[in-house]
């Protein structure tokens, strides 16, 4: 087990470190001068001599290139990810105002896609029939709906024309709790449904597959009462494609509520990303790049280990 | 002859025809938008803004700059398809190629090109790494193509990978190397025919993807550019007078969805047609 902890782990920081370099050649591979390319904004756009300059000696872009490099690891490692262009304010100091607000709706969202999810996949499995044709269908429709036109039009149902819930914006829980829940009731369920939509097909065609093993017949055979049979040797041997995809698809969501924050005006990271890419500020970018790829590794480290943790027969 | 039409009869339900028909009217719309829809999907008429659909001369109304919202669906269609085409062509050459090469020499070409290349890029969040080359590079057709078949890349390459892994091991490829084939006649010639199914229909679960994030891109203004039209940027627009008039976000929004969902309807049926060892979680 210490030693499955210590290779995930090794595995994990070593996929950090591939992704810090190629985030950090993203920009100094670019064709040309980067300093240019990214004063001019890409193909379109002209800048001025000096914004050029300017900009070279910001990202350091005027010091050899291992130079560099070590300079922007080094400064990942300690936590300085450099400063805004706009504002010149710390990266590290703006991110973490966000991020709080960003991971309680991706976690909110996750338990309730993984827990409705699993429910669903379940349920189509063992019962089959049209309980089985109906949850399939959803989920073909919940997986093919963007996030963005979801939102839009849940605002357009509950908040335009039944007036259940405000149309987005943001209370702190220390203010007024019950209106801070409220208002992250409709983009966790915006951000859910597709998770749900997964999980449930995975669920589904896992439970399947598990009820024709030869043991579950001989559990049936010692009498086990079909719903005995089910819980306790059909779902728990079914959970592990499963916990796999939850894993992957935590880290689609933590891309998707970029689009859920802005539909619903939520003051997570996504607006701050947004108006970074249209501003180019890049070292707001590429920080926001950082954090998000590093959490997501993280947290597929801490699936499979809680995975490796739960399953008898791995532990 | 008989038994092809059963498989084809077999693996299309009704739903899966709805779908093909579907993809097969937009193609045929949106290449032909200028004829069906004579009108400039650019041209501003703010006396007739925010006409409801069904208004005399404009099928499915105007929106808030008076543009005639057919014509801008058809022809955000063709930018929307030519770019998911694009995209899902070029993730397919790619991960098909990191697969072979991968799957069939094994060993440091395995972890090159399995390990290094397609884990890592399936580290990333997809939206994050997309806003992160827009960044750099500017939004734009180009931007989205290479970003987009950059990152669905890892998808064809793990398909290819396992079958690769499979094939290799057959006596028609000892047969081949025994006759002196060269290793890229037995890789592009011996290997890479027997793996065409799954190819063909992770191209059409990508090209599902493809329009969705791109579509998602171009809500946030980052993907198409203003005042081209997209299906995301309609919606976007759509969102602030969808309180009087909700055809504003719900007409790109059911074409969208009806888009994205035909696709996924086609790769099952292309699955059950070409590959019916592995069916597995179906849609409908």
């Amino acid at each position: 087990m210490i030693s499955f902890i210590a290779k995930r782990i090794g595995v994990g920081l070593g996929l950090v470190f591939v992704v810090l370099t190629l985030i950090f050649l993203a920009i100094h591979a670019v064709p040309g001068d980067p300093a240019a390319v990214l004063a001019s904004g890409g193909a379109s756009g002209t800048a001025t001599p000096e914004s050029i300059e300017r900009l070279r000696e910001q990202l350091g872009l005027d010091k050899p290139l291992v130079v560099q490099y070590l300079d922007y690891l080094a400064g990942v490692v300690t936590g300085d990810l450099g400063s805004s262009f706009r504002d010149s304010r710390p990266v590290v100091t703006t991110i973490f105002e966000r991020l709080p607000n960003t991971i309680e709706l991706v976690v909110l969202a996750c338990l309730v896609g993984a827990i409705v999810g699993v429910a669903l996949g379940a349920a189509a499995g063992r019962f089959g029939g049209w309980v089985d044709s109906l949850v399939t269908a959803f989920s073909s429709l919940a997986i093919s709906v963007p996030v963005y036109v979801l939102g839009t039009v849940f605002i357009l149902v509950f908040s335009l024309t039944l007036g259940w819930f405000p149309a987005g914006g943001f209370v702190s829980w220390q203010a007024d709790p019950v209106a801070h829940l409220r208002l992250l009731l409709l983009p966790a369920l915006t951000l859910s449904i597709a998770f749900i939509g997964v999980t449930a097909r995975m669920t589904r065609s896992s439970v399947v597959e598990t009820s024709r093993m030869d043991w579950v017949r001989t559990a049936r055979s010692w009498g086990l009462t079909p719903s005995r049979v089910f819980s306790r040797h059909v779902l728990r041997n079914s959970m592990t494609p499963v916990a796999t995809a939850i894993g992957l698809e935590v880290g689609i969501m933590l891309g998707s509520t970029v689009l859920a924050e802005r539909v619903f005006n939520f003051p997570g990271l996504s607006a701050l990303l947004v108006d970074s890419v249209v501003n180019r500020d890049y070292p707001v970018v590429q920080g926001i790049v950082i954090v998000i790829s590093v959490l997501f590794i993280a947290i597929n480290i801490v699936v499979d280990l809680v995975y490796r943790f739960l399953d008898p027969r791995v532990r | 002859m008989l038994t092809r039409f059963r498989r084809i009869a077999g693996a299309f339900t009704v739903v899966r025809w709805a779908a093909l028909a579907f993809v097969l009217l937009l193609v045929v719309l949106s290449v032909l938008a200028p004829i069906v829809v004579p009108v400039d999907p650019l041209a501003q008429d703010v006396a007739n803004r925010l006409l409801p659909p069904g208004a005399p001369g404009h099928l499915l109304g105007t929106d808030e700059y008076g543009r005639d919202v057919l014509a801008r669906i058809l022809n955000g269609a063709r930018v929307e398809l030519l770019i998911a085409f694009g995209a899902s062509a070029v993730a397919a050459v790619l991960g098909s190629l990191l697969g072979l090469v991968g799957g069939y020499f094994g060993g440091v070409a395995e972890f090159l090109t399995m390990r290094l290349v397609s884990d890592v890029l399936l580290a990333f969040p997809p939206v994050i790494l997309a806003l992160l080359i827009v960044t750099i590079y500017g939004p734009g057709e180009w931007t989205l193509i290479a970003v987009m078949g950059i990152l669905f890349a890892p998808g064809f390459a793990r398909i290819v990978y396992g079958q690769t892994l499979s094939v290799k091991r057959l006596e028609y490829v000892d047969a081949a190397k025994a006759f002196g084939a060269r290793t890229s006649t037995a890789l592009f010639r011996v290997v890479l025919p027997n793996v065409t199914a799954p190819i063909i229909v992770q191209f059409s679960l990508v090209m599902a993807s493809a329009i969705l994030l791109e579509s998602g891109l171009s809500y946030l203004g980052l993907g198409v550019v203003a005042p081209a039209p997209s299906w995301g940027g309609m919606v976007a627009s759509g969102q602030r007078y969808m309180g009087n008039d909700p055809s504003t976000i719900l007409v790109p929004s059911i074409v969208v969805v009806f888009t994205i969902l035909s696709f996924g309807l086609l790769a099952d049926a292309l699955r059950d047609l070409l590959d019916p060892r592995a069916r597995k979680g179906s849609h409908a």
